[in-house]
């Protein structure tokens, strides 16, 4: 069996796309509702990490319930320089591409929870179905979030 | 006859009734000094402009000037009565103040010119953008007190002449959570209700909704139904004591932020329950299954721990409106300008869908507006929206709009949606926006975070056109100011917040050169040569009933449906409710009878969003979620506020309303009685808060959040404790010193706002208060009649005095 496998590599992904999100959000405070919606569903990443390294007990795995988040020195210093950045227009379109960023991480992530599900559901892992069934609509949720503010943003950063 | 100070009695004489009873007349009227009825001249028909209830009223007019008002017996929406602000505040139309002559940029200074070189100015600048960057550049920010004729006219230029997708109203402010919650539960906005259902029903439910002050008229209607036999029990959902909490059967005061946790605990007793009409719910909604799952984790326990209300309270509450036989809910900026605004309205029509209390006689919702034309300015496309609710994802429903256009689909954008004012500014800010129009507006006071938006307007690469009766805190930024007509002096039609339609004719001329809204827009599409796809003119109409019959024919078929209306019909028989048709012709009083609902795909105007992140739900979704066009459940997660109180930042900062003033004061603040009634800036605080710090009533307190800081003097009042408010009325026209020390609450507020609804967030500051000095005896300038009441009896009650007395028949005819 290689369920093990499976939760771990989700572990990995659900952080990395967690602290993606929050660098986009420090990398885009003039953008505000990017600022704020970022971090919101940054949250759900975090709460699945926890949740994955749980139930990773009950399958001989040690993951890290709490992987280090907290913004260090370079991020700080990221959200000031953004701030001071937000008078001028490039800012757009680094945000197009970190968008396109966070969607394609989140794709990974949600492809990921599919592989998972199959297997649980293969494997008769009723708690591990139940988690991938409870967690995966957040990431198509994230998924959509980024697809629909890329169309949003695209037009004005791209003809202005 | 009799007369009553309506700065003390802002409500009036009571005149009681029961249900299923129709409301007694009562006819206010306040006219100039020494003048009587029989000295008028001329009465002239209109409806009230300064808050969203839309009575009819008579402008009194004598040798050519309007010398007062009186309320029309005979109209549905206030059966003769009137709200203070209406009956002085037409004084400032005569204000001497008034701008009379348009106004250019030249050498940094403001200097009088005539229209043709303003215009000229205006339309010069566009053009040169609109030749160098395209539709991009070019922005609208317009109002909720212009009439309907003008933001069609202000939709078809933007969206259709110039073809940009940056058209927002400063309803985004007060009522863009209204729309947003109906178009997630019924797909398409369109207020369900009709003020008659405070005549008929058992409970009434304000969620956030000090309608005492906000719609002083429907609050007398809900009076006069508490003093009568059978009076309903008030459930009031608010973190101040407004006179609605003082009148509940209930009063729960959750701390600010966590409305979605006590909405949801709500359903979870209603569900939970089984007071729920399951017949309704399996034969006219979807989504009942998911709203009981996500409210499982919602019992009133979490709710006493997130909202601090104790759970017996949220029981309590549920019982009322579980068990309630006609439920009346109304929902106000106590949500809409909160933290996850959508989703704790939209819990609100669940409420009343699961119990199956829709359109019948005393069982309604009104999501309320903030401002006399909010409705029009949604409807008719000048506030985010596309003319008529057309879905701006539906290819069909944009065709359709350009064939009533005669314009190429392709030249209306719909790539996505409107731009909303928040995200405009940003633009402006970042330097893409560079031609930004303001009618009827002042964002220099009422947009959050002052420092940040006077610092946007005041770019020189920014071109600010300003259109208004004063010299606003916002046209002193300006490149061109033009001088406006206002009510009273031009022809319009307006819709209230239960649909209801005033025709509001000219009753005098304007002052100096200025000229109706209608006139200089149509100016501005002229110079600007705007053409449709067949090379004739794109606007058509030169008047006001012109555009009338043009949007009537653009609203036909849809769920505001105006096509049988007419001003002659209007000038018959004053206030009708939308849908007017050949079907109706006398208008609809209540949407969704027998739980029929504009909601099928092909026709609703909204596919939903998610209500947390906000992402627009595509089309194929909708079809799959709601292929019969039922309405929609759907209910979402707590999520925290962004900006929670901290050491530094102890307090939560609520800013408001009162009953006296509108908005930024420019027509309120000109009329003496209302003036002194609220004159000054106040802070409001709990007697504990005061009490552990050793203030009282009058202290001079500084209010502080990361972003700028108000003095003002506190009001120890019946507000929850750990909270602190403020009222957003006061600017710096009338007090140019005040900048430094800070007056406007909106110093204060952050840059955050609904990603549902795009509505910014103005309850949920975390705010340092301290004391600069102590009261000399000088009691703060909050008015004692209102919720801004003093705990203490011996503050000097707010009174007007002799020029404040008003008339009032009761019993007239109807």
């Amino acid at each position: 069996m290689k369920l093990g496998l499976a939760i771990e590599e989700l572990h990995r992904s659900e952080d990395h796309l967690g602290k993606v999100l929050l660098a986009v959000s420090d990398r885009h405070q003039a953008d505000h509702e990017v600022f704020h919606v970022a971090r919101d569903v940054a949250a759900w990443s975090l709460r699945h990490v926890t949740e994955l390294a749980r139930i990773g007990r009950d399958f001989g795995l040690d993951l890290d319930p709490e992987p280090d988040g907290e913004p260090g020195l370079l991020e700080r210093l990221q959200q000031a320089t953004s701030d001071l950045l937000g008078r001028r227009p490039e800012p757009g379109l680094l945000l197009l591409a970190d968008l396109r960023h966070v969607h394609r991480e989140a794709a990974g992530v949600s492809l990921d929870w599919e592989l998972l599900a199959q297997a649980a559901q293969g494997a008769r892992k009723r708690d591990l179905f139940d988690l991938a069934r409870r967690c995966h609509p957040d990431t198509l949720r994230q998924m959509r979030w980024a697809n629909a503010k890329l169309k949003e943003s695209a037009t004005q950063a791209l003809v202005s | 006859m009799a007369r009553t100070d309506r700065i003390a009695e802002p409500w009036g004489t009571r005149t009681p009734y029961g249900p299923g009873e129709t409301w007694p007349t009562r006819v206010d009227s306040h006219l100039a000094d020494g003048l009587t009825a029989d000295d008028v001249d001329r009465w002239v028909p209109s409806a009230t402009i300064l808050h969203s209830n839309g009575d009819g009223l008579d402008i009194a007019v004598k040798d050519g000037r309007i010398v007062g008002v009186r309320g029309r017996a005979e109209d549905r929406v206030n059966h003769g009565r009137l709200d203070p602000k209406d009956l002085y505040g037409w004084q400032a139309n005569h204000s001497p103040d008034r701008l009379t002559r348009p106004l250019i940029r030249r050498g940094g200074e403001l200097v009088e010119t005539d229209w043709d070189t303003a215009m000229d100015a205006v339309a010069g600048r566009c053009r040169e953008l609109l030749d160098e960057q395209g539709p991009s550049a070019i922005g609208f920010y317009t109002s909720g007190q212009l009439f309907l004729e003008e933001y069609y006219t202000l939709g078809l230029i933007a969206h259709g002449g110039i073809g940009t997708n940056h058209v927002d109203g400063n309803t985004r402010l007060c009522t863009a959570t209204a729309a947003a919650a109906l178009k997630e539960t019924f797909a398409s906005d369109g207020q369900p209700g009709s003020y008659t259902d405070v005549d008929h029903c058992d409970v009434i439910a304000l969620f956030g909704h000090n309608v005492a002050e906000t719609q002083s008229v429907l609050w007398t209607r809900v009076l006069d139904r508490l003093a009568g036999p059978h009076p309903p029990q008030v459930v009031c959902v608010d973190p101040r004591e407004t006179p609605v909490a003082r009148a509940a059967t209930v009063h729960l005061a959750p701390r600010p932020g966590t409305n979605v946790v006590l909405m949801n605990a709500l359903l979870h007793e209603v569900i939970g329950n089984g007071w729920v009409d399951r017949e309704y719910v399996d034969a006219h909604t979807v989504g009942f299954a998911e709203l009981e799952e996500r409210v499982r984790d919602y019992p009133p326990e979490v709710a006493e721990e997130v909202c601090d209300v104790p759970a017996a309270q949220v029981r309590e509450a549920a019982r009322v409106l579980g068990t309630a036989e006609r439920l009346l809910s109304t929902v106000l900026q106590g949500f809409y300008q909160s933290h996850q605004a959508t989703a704790a309205a939209v819990q609100v029509n669940n409420l009343n869908l699961v119990r199956g209390m829709l359109g019948k006689p005393g069982c309604g919702i009104l999501q309320m507006n903030g401002q006399p034309t909010a409705e029009n300015t949604r409807e008719a496309g000048a506030d985010g929206d596309l003319a008529g609710f057309r879905n701006w994802s539906n290819d069909a429903q944009v065709a359709d709009l350009a064939r009533v256009w005669h314009l190429d689909p392709f030249s209306i954008p719909h790539h996505s949606p409107p731009t909303h004012a928040m995200q405009m500014f940003r633009h402006a800010e970042e330097g893409s926006l560079r031609f930004l129009y303001v009618t009827a507006t002042n964002p220099a006071v009422s947009l959050p975070e002052l420092g940040r938006i006077r610092s946007i307007l005041a770019q020189e690469r920014l071109f600010l056109v300003v259109q208004d009766l004063f010299l606003t805190e916002t046209a002193q930024l300006a490149d061109v100011v033009l001088p406006a007509a206002t009510w009273g002096e031009k022809t319009g039609t307006f819709t209230n917040v239960d649909r209801t339609v005033h025709l509001s004719e000219k009753a005098v001329d304007p002052p100096g050169e200025a000229r109706a809204d209608l006139d200089v827009l149509i100016d501005f599409a002229r110079r600007l040569d705007l053409r449709d796809r067949d090379g004739a003119p794109l606007v058509t109409w030169s008047d006001p009933e012109g555009a009338f019959e043009g949007w009537k024919e653009c609203s036909r078929g849809r769920p505001c449906d105006y096509s049988g209306l007419s001003y002659a019909k209007l000038r018959e028989r004053n206030g009708i409710q939308w849908p007017v048709t050949e079907d109706a012709p006398e208008g609809t009083e209540r949407l969704y009878v027998d739980g029929r609902f504009f909601a099928d795909p092909d026709h609703c105007e909204s596919y939903g969003r998610d209500l947390v992140t906000g992402a627009p739900l595509e089309e194929t979704e909708y079809r799959a979620l709601n292929p019969h066009g039922r309405a929609v459940l759907k209910a979402a997660e707590y999520v925290p506020p962004h900006e929670l109180p901290s050491q530094e930042f102890p307090f939560q900062l609520v800013t408001g309303r009162t009953i006296y003033q509108f908005h930024t004061r420019t027509k309120t603040g000109r009329a003496p009685q209302l003036q002194a009634a609220a004159p000054e800036v106040w802070v409001e605080m709990s007697a504990s808060d005061a009490a552990d710090r050793g203030w009282g009533e009058g202290d001079l307190l500084e209010v502080c959040t990361p972003r700028g800081r108000v003095e003002a003097r506190l009001r120890v009042s019946g507000i929850r404790p750990g909270v602190v408010f403020l009222p957003f009325h006061y600017g710096y026209w009338d007090a140019p010193d005040a900048q430094e020390r800070g007056r406007a609450a909106n110093e204060l507020t952050p840059t955050d706002w609904d990603p549902v609804s795009k509505q910014p967030i103005f309850k949920t500051a975390a705010a340092a208060v301290s004391r600069l000095a102590a009261s000399d005896g000088t009691p703060s300038p909050a008015p004692t009649t209102t919720a801004s009441r003093p705990v203490a009896a011996d503050v000097p009650p707010t009174r007007g005095g002799e020029t404040a007395l008003a008339e009032e028949t009761v019993g007239g005819a109807r």
